[in-house]
């Protein structure tokens, strides 16, 4: 620690803070545009100075210096810094007009308008008055892809782009081409850029130089009433604002949350919405001599009800659950299951090794995503987390730039953004490492804080993948994670999903109940015409192609795979259209917010089944959202927990270790083809699509 | 002044046979392997005595840089970093040195870097001395070759140089900037501190120095630090490499005393000032950086670093840059301002911004198609940048500017009252419209 | 400084590769550096590629960034902020480059770039009607006691005059360019004053005396009372 008075005011902090985290301390504010806590620090743009008493004689760049860098008084008087001197202010609005005379006066039609840090601190810091009369600088915009629109002539040089992309990215493509006031950023040779975070940069960018492309003109900040959610694109529940001009999502940003996502979210959680309004399912639909034909909830209905009195009952009815289900929407259609006698639930991928009597410890990723960072080995089994959890990988590049982390792959080659022992795809590179062959197995066996990252792809529907080898996976990657050198509290067995609903779902039991089978046996049934129901809840990733004479009905939100299938469709409430518990990938309840409301006809998906529930007479016992919540806490207590994780216990984990292996051979490789269209909704969204042809094109054109 | 007795540089005209050859027969590599043995204290201990300061620009005590090198290594190696971007205009002395006093450099690379504990030294020089590079590199062979430097040498501390070189950017003289350039990135200056002695080429401890202030080492350590010291005033001693360009009738580069006046010097090495001392404007005296000094006030001046304080400029690089009355002295110096808008590097805001738009009204002011009251604020924007920055450049680009405002303003003046007086209904000057 | 980008597609050429002689240096170049900091090679690197092309074109770039290992915009970035590198063509025989800086202009450089305007191209970095020359001002080259001057590939040509720098022209277009002797055009020895040397008019020799500090005073008897601990006493 260390005494520093700002502007006359002594305070302790630690000696490692730089003076502006000190004066924020203090309660003083710095205005900036170049420092970004995330990222490196430049101290370029030079509006952050302040006077130093104990230090060199002129302004100094308050981001850049440290509080240890200044000398005591004489007598030891600690070191004095003033944030509002005349000589600190004079500095601050010399810089703003710097900044501003090449500036174009476009506010009124820049994107940025309204929440535009240049804009804002000119009023605060800058002058009135323009002394700049020479002609402006002409920039020309450049071409960074489908997502970033550029007006560079606005570039203010902070490079806070540049460094993103190159640090937390991971991708060295943007730059600052030439020098002095012809500078321009750009990407090399105006390529799109190939990063799944490379949103971000708008956020970042402190004027209004890189906005939003597929938000171009379409609103203005102040239109939009902005609802805090939680992202659903993947397991790892960024937490997200969603802002919406009456029913339409006009755009989604990023919400600060330091356990899991920081300030970042992926292309895909920002860019989605235009998918949640195109394909949608806004009405009821029943199959009628092989055509869907739109219908109201009670010819639905009842063409259901028809359906389920025509079967046996019992386990001849199923039940799939996909990626986007809230817990909520699943503990409704269990709840209704149950009511019809039927144990045939599912949530998991096909050939799920997770078995339902493991403790939770086996299917959450236990170290935390904050505890990534304090990894000292990572071995990564059967996941591309680039492609499965972009900003959890994020996470994974910041702990090895901070340390170097040694990082090994079991499982598909790819570029991950950070360098990575290849051990190759295969089962064996798995079990040597647990006898303790090659050097991977060394580092791994001395590591105190060793992170086993299991992904979907080497527990379930992988190629070919059967539950065993799914299970002996889990198993081993357990035995990994408990070695002897591992420090105390540390447990680094980690399960990366890829569904926001798959955690949730397994930990309120929509799996196979009594008489049940998994997802993939049930969709054997109904191949052989075992099986004469089957209730899809917005389950598209599973292969439908054959699903003989049973009756389909499928309840989601978009024209998708499912509901091609489906005998009835009953539209559905996205997660932006209802609010919903999900649990991510670390096995943290929280609950995403409706933004706007369904479409049409649509309903929200629990509300679907307590309807039916009533029109099949088995009337499930809450008529509210709240009644249903209390039931679903009352049977599962830690899901009232918000924004928390109940912690695992290690002995789970060793116990796990134990199990007898018997897989001999597999191969692991990840189960997300292709990033930009893993769900119902980026399939439908045309940012999406343009994304991924962009990246097919490129993946082309580098082979 | 200098008798050539005490000359350093020997060989500076090139007259003689620049190669390890010729610069033995010169006295150099003569008790280098004792110097060595002596260790580094020693060194440092001459150097200091005999009161060098830098020969870069800034002046600062040169062994005093070394001793904030740390004294025991941490593992990581130390580096000696020698400045050989000479690209201050004005400067061309440190061309003299590589091209035909080469092995002074390499020597002084050995003895000084033996003052800091480092086994290497980069010689960064400017991409446009190509020939002088040449120079270097075979110099810096023949000592490899004759085992005066590299592994087990002659000399007892092992010593590798690395001659590398720059493409044309004048900001990479600036010690980080060219830290940067020299690990292969653009030369954008880094943020001070960690200064380079904890943190400086690859995160190792390194010391910059220019080309003459290594040179000069092993001369100092043969005949002394005394005798270096005992040239010239107090803190301001020694030898100094200068060169004299403009309105001479002879301009030169030469090695003189610290402390003659202006008057001496410019007589002795070049004959005079074209058209006689009452046809002498104003001297720019430490290369393109430092404020001008009208005539009348520089002729008597103390060329050392406090006389030229004295007259409100300062030494710099000692490039003298002279001007007679036949200059255009807006247009001398909105050449100067035009210079720095090509060299800024363009990473911070205030030179970025501030360097072209005081080009652009200064651009306006040769012309006279100015207001009188943008002087006032021509200087104020200097002022806006000066100490604003992350590197000195700003600074450098704003004192030709204040010292041109400071000491000419009447020819502005007079120039903006011209164009005024010229002027059209339209408002242009029919001269320059026509242009 | 003006805005540089790489040339027009059009232009670029399909590839790029170092001769075998080049290569070599290049990875001896590398190996100069500590372990893993190859990238500090790129200047030199990128400076032999054009003495081999010419220039720097994209595929330069490319070629020069896979053999470092460094991001294509990395490379890119310094080949457009450092200005030697010559992203076009230039001319075949000569690219003159006139020193304008105030030294330089001083003395005439304004006169040796009117030269340049009238017998190449009004326009620098545009090629002459056979392609043989071109012309670009250049900040100061650091010959400045010899202004006005120009380089010329390898070599500067110093202390010129409109005539003379014109008749020196005159040879390079002709591919003649290397009957000319570089440095100095007038009577003069490098930077020694024209008409002679004034100094160093002694033979020199490698005679040395050492000259110890004297013995610190007993009361240093500085003027204003602060000891100056540098400075020994004289
Ligand atoms: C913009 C700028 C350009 C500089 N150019 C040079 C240069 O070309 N050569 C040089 O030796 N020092 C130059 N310097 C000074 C160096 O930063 C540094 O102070 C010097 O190399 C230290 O050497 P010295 O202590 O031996 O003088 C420059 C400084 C600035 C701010
Ligand atoms: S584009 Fe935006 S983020 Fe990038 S350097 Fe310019 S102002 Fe900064
Ligand atoms: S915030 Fe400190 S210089 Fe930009």
């Amino acid at each position: 620690m260390a005494n520093i008075k700002v502007d006359g005011q002594l305070i302790d902090v630690p000696d490692y803070y730089t003076l502006m985290q000190a004066a924020e301390a203090a309660g003083a504010e710095i205005p900036r545009f170049c420092y970004h806590e995330r990222l490196s620090v430049a101290g370029n743009c030079r509006m952050c100075l302040v006077e130093v008493k104990g230090g060199p004689p002129k302004p100094q760049a308050s981001c850049a210096m440290s509080v240890k860098d200044l000398r005591p008084g004489p007598n030891g008087e600690p070191p004095e810094m003033f944030t509002n001197t005349p000589m600190v202010k004079k500095a601050r609005e010399g810089v703003m007009e710097f900044l501003l005379i090449n500036h174009p006066l476009d506010c009124p039609i820049c994107d940025q308008g309204g929440e535009c840090d240049l804009q804002d601190q000119a009023m605060a810091y800058g002058v009135d008055k323009n002394r700049y009369h020479e002609n402006k600088r002409a920039v020309e915009d450049k071409h960074l892809g489908p997502l970033v629109k550029t007006a560079m002539n606005r570039c203010i040089h902070c490079t806070r782009c540049v460094r993103f992309t190159t640090e937390v990215a991971g991708i060295s493509e943007m730059g600052l081409l030439g020098r002095g006031e012809d500078a321009e950023i750009t990407s090399y040779l105006e390529r799109a850029l190939s990063s799944e975070l490379q949103g971000n940069v708008i956020d970042l960018c402190p004027v209004g130089a890189l906005t939003s492309k597929p938000y171009a003109f379409h609103a203005r900040p102040w239109e939009l009433s902005k609802t805090e959610s939680i992202d659903v694109m993947d397991a790892v529940g960024s937490n997200i604002r969603v802002d919406a001009r009456g029913r339409e999502v006009m755009r989604i940003l990023p919400r600060v949350n330091d356990a899991i996502n920081e300030e970042w979210i992926s292309d895909k959680t920002r860019f989605i919405w235009d998918g949640l309004k195109s394909q949608r399912l806004d009405r009821p639909y029943v199959r009628v001599n092989g055509k869907l034909k739109p219908a109201s909830w009670d010819e639905a209905f009842g063409a259901i009800a028809k359906a389920v009195k025509a079967s046996a009952g019992g386990n001849r009815l199923g039940a799939i659950a996909g990626d986007l289900a809230a817990v909520e929407d699943m503990f409704a259609l269990k709840g209704l299951m149950r009511a019809l006698g039927s144990g045939m639930t599912d949530c998991r991928p096909p050939m799920s090794g997770i078995d339902p009597s493991m403790p939770r410890a086996a299917y959450v990723f236990n170290p935390t995503i904050a505890g990534i960072e304090e990894a000292d080995a990572i071995l990564i089994i059967g996941a591309n987390p680039r492609k499965e959890a972009a900003v959890l990988n994020a996470r994974i590049r910041k702990a090895w730039r901070q340390k170097g982390t040694p990082i090994a792959v079991i499982g598909d080659k790819a570029d991950l953004t950070y360098p990575v022992e290849y051990l190759g795809n295969g089962f064996d590179a798995l079990t040597d490492l647990v006898e303790g062959k090659g050097k991977f197995a060394d580092v791994l066996a001395k590591a105190q804080k060793p992170l086993i990252i299991v992904g979907e792809g080497a527990v379930s529907h992988g190629v070919a993948l059967t539950k065993q080898i799914g299970r002996d996976t889990i198993a081993l990657a357990a035995k990994l994670a408990t070695g002897p050198a591992v420090a105390e509290g540390w447990t680094g067995y980690a399960l990366l999903h890829n569904a926001a609903a798959r955690v949730g779902g397994i930990d309120i039991g929509f799996v196979p109940g009594k008489g049940g089978v998994c997802s993939l046996d049930q969709l054997g049934l109904a191949r052989k015409d075992e099986l004469d129901v089957l209730f899809l809840l917005g389950a598209d990733e599973y292969d439908l192609d054959y699903t003989g004479k049973t009756f389909i009905v499928y309840i989601g939100t978009h024209g998708d795979k499912g509901a091609h299938k489906a005998d009835v469709i009953l539209p559905g409430a996205t997660y932006t259209e209802k609010s919903g518990t999900y649990v991510n990938t670390e096995g943290r309840v929280q609950m995403a917010e409706r933004a706007t409301f369904p479409p049409g006809d649509a309903k929200e998906d629990w509300a679907i089944f307590r309807a039916l529930s009533a029109v099949l007479g088995v009337a499930l016992p809450y008529d509210s959202l709240s009644q249903l919540r209390a039931k679903l806490y009352g049977e599962f207590p830690h899901l009232a927990a918000l924004d928390q994780i109940a912690p695992a216990k290690l002995d789970d984990i060793r116990a796990l270790a134990k199990a007898p292996i018997k897989t001999k051979i597999a191969t692991y490789s990840s189960t997300v083809a292709d990033f930009y269209l893993t769900n119902p909704i980026a399939r439908a969204s045309a940012v999406m699509g343009e994304c991924a042809a962009l990246s097919a094109g490129l993946k082309q054109a580098a082979e | 002044m200098l008798a050539d007795k005490d000359r350093i540089f020997t060989n500076l005209y090139g007259t003689a046979d620049w190669t390890l050859k010729g610069a033995m027969a010169r006295g150099a590599w003569s008790d280098t392997a004792t110097f060595i043995d002596r260790g580094r204290d020693w060194i440092t201990n001459e150097v200091k005595g005999s009161g060098l300061r830098g020969r870069g620009g800034a002046g600062f005590p040169t062994a005093l840089k070394w001793t904030f090198m740390p004294k025991v290594s941490d593992g990581r190696p130390h580096y000696l970093v020698i400045n050989a971007d000479e690209s201050e205009p004005g400067t061309c002395k440190d061309r003299e040195i590589l091209r035909h006093d080469p092995h002074h450099l390499v020597e002084g690379a050995l003895l000084a870097g033996r003052a800091m504990d480092a086994h290497t030294a980069f010689i960064y020089v400017r991409g446009e001395f190509i020939r002088e590079r040449q120079h270097l590199e075979q110099a810096v062979q023949e000592a490899y070759d004759a085992k005066l430097i590299g592994k087990n040498n002659k000399n007892g501390w092992d010593f590798d140089i690395v001659v590398h070189h720059g493409a044309g950017a004048y900001i990479c003289g600036e010690e980080t900037a060219l830290l940067e350039s020299l690990e292969g990135k653009k030369g954008q200056p880094r943020l001070k501190p960690p200064f380079p002695a904890a943190m400086g080429v690859y995160g190792c401890p390194t010391t910059v120095n220019n080309v003459e202030s290594i040179a000069v080492v092993p001369e100092i350590l043969r005949r002394g630090g005394a005798w270096f010291a005992g040239i010239g005033r107090a803190n301001n001693t020694g030898t100094k490499l200068m060169c004299v360009s403009g309105h001479v009738n002879r301009p030169a580069t030469f090695e003189e005393a610290l402390g003659c006046t202006f008057e001496e010097i410019i007589e002795k090495h070049c004959g005079g000032i074209r058209g006689g001392w009452d046809n002498l404007l104003a001297v720019i005296p430490g290369g393109a950086s430092v404020p001008c000094v009208p005539g009348e006030k520089i002729r008597n001046a103390v060329v050392d670093f406090d006389g030229l304080r004295e007259v409100g400029s300062s030494m710099g690089t000692a490039a003298v840059i002279v001007m007679d009355k036949s200059t255009d002295i807006i247009k001398a110096i909105w050449r100067l301002s035009a210079f720095y808008k090509h060299e800024s590097c363009g990473q911070c805001t205030p030179c970025r911004e501030g360097t072209g738009w005081m080009m652009r009204v200064m651009e306006r002011m040769v012309e006279g198609r100015a207001e009188k009251r943008e002087i006032d604020m021509l200087f104020e924007v200097t002022k806006q940048i000066e100490g604003h920055t992350i590197c000195a450049l700003g600074d450098a680009a704003a004192w030709p500017i204040q010292g041109l405002i400071r000491n000419f303003r009447p020819v502005i003046e007079a120039r903006i009252d011209a164009y005024t007086y010229n002027s059209t209904s339209e408002g242009a000057v029919p001269s320059i419209a026509a242009e | 400084m003006s805005v540089r980008r790489l040339a027009d597609e059009a232009i670029q050429p399909k590839g790029f590769a170092f001769t075998a002689e080049n290569l070599a240096w290049a990875k001896k170049k590398m190996a100069e550096y500590p372990a893993g900091r190859q990238q500090s090679a790129v200047i030199p690197i990128l400076w032999k590629a054009q003495e081999q092309e010419g220039w720097v074109s994209r595929a330069v770039i490319e070629t020069v960034a896979e053999l470092l290992g460094m991001a294509y915009i990395r490379v890119l970035e310094v080949a457009t902020f450092y200005t030697q590198f010559l992203l076009k063509p230039v001319g075949s025989r000569a690219h003159v480059q006139v020193c304008g800086t105030t030294p330089c202009m001083l003395r005439g450089a304004e006169d040796i770039r009117a030269v340049c305007e009238r017998k190449i191209s009004t326009e620098p970095f545009e090629l002459n009607k056979d392609g043989t020359l071109s012309w670009e001002e250049v900040e100061c080259l650091g010959a400045c006691v010899n202004a006005p001057m120009v380089m010329i590939g390898n070599d500067t040509y110093e202390d010129l005059t409109a005539e003379s720098f014109e008749a020196l022209l005159d040879k390079f277009a002709a591919g003649k360019g290397k009957d000319v002797t570089p440095g100095p055009q007038v009577e003069r020895h490098f930077g020694a004053p024209e008409g002679g040397q004034v100094v160093l008019l002694d033979k020199p020799t490698a005679k040395r005396t050492y000259t110890p500090f004297p013995p610190p005073a007993e009361a240093p008897a500085a003027p204003g009372g602060k000891p100056d601990a540098q400075k020994p006493s004289k």
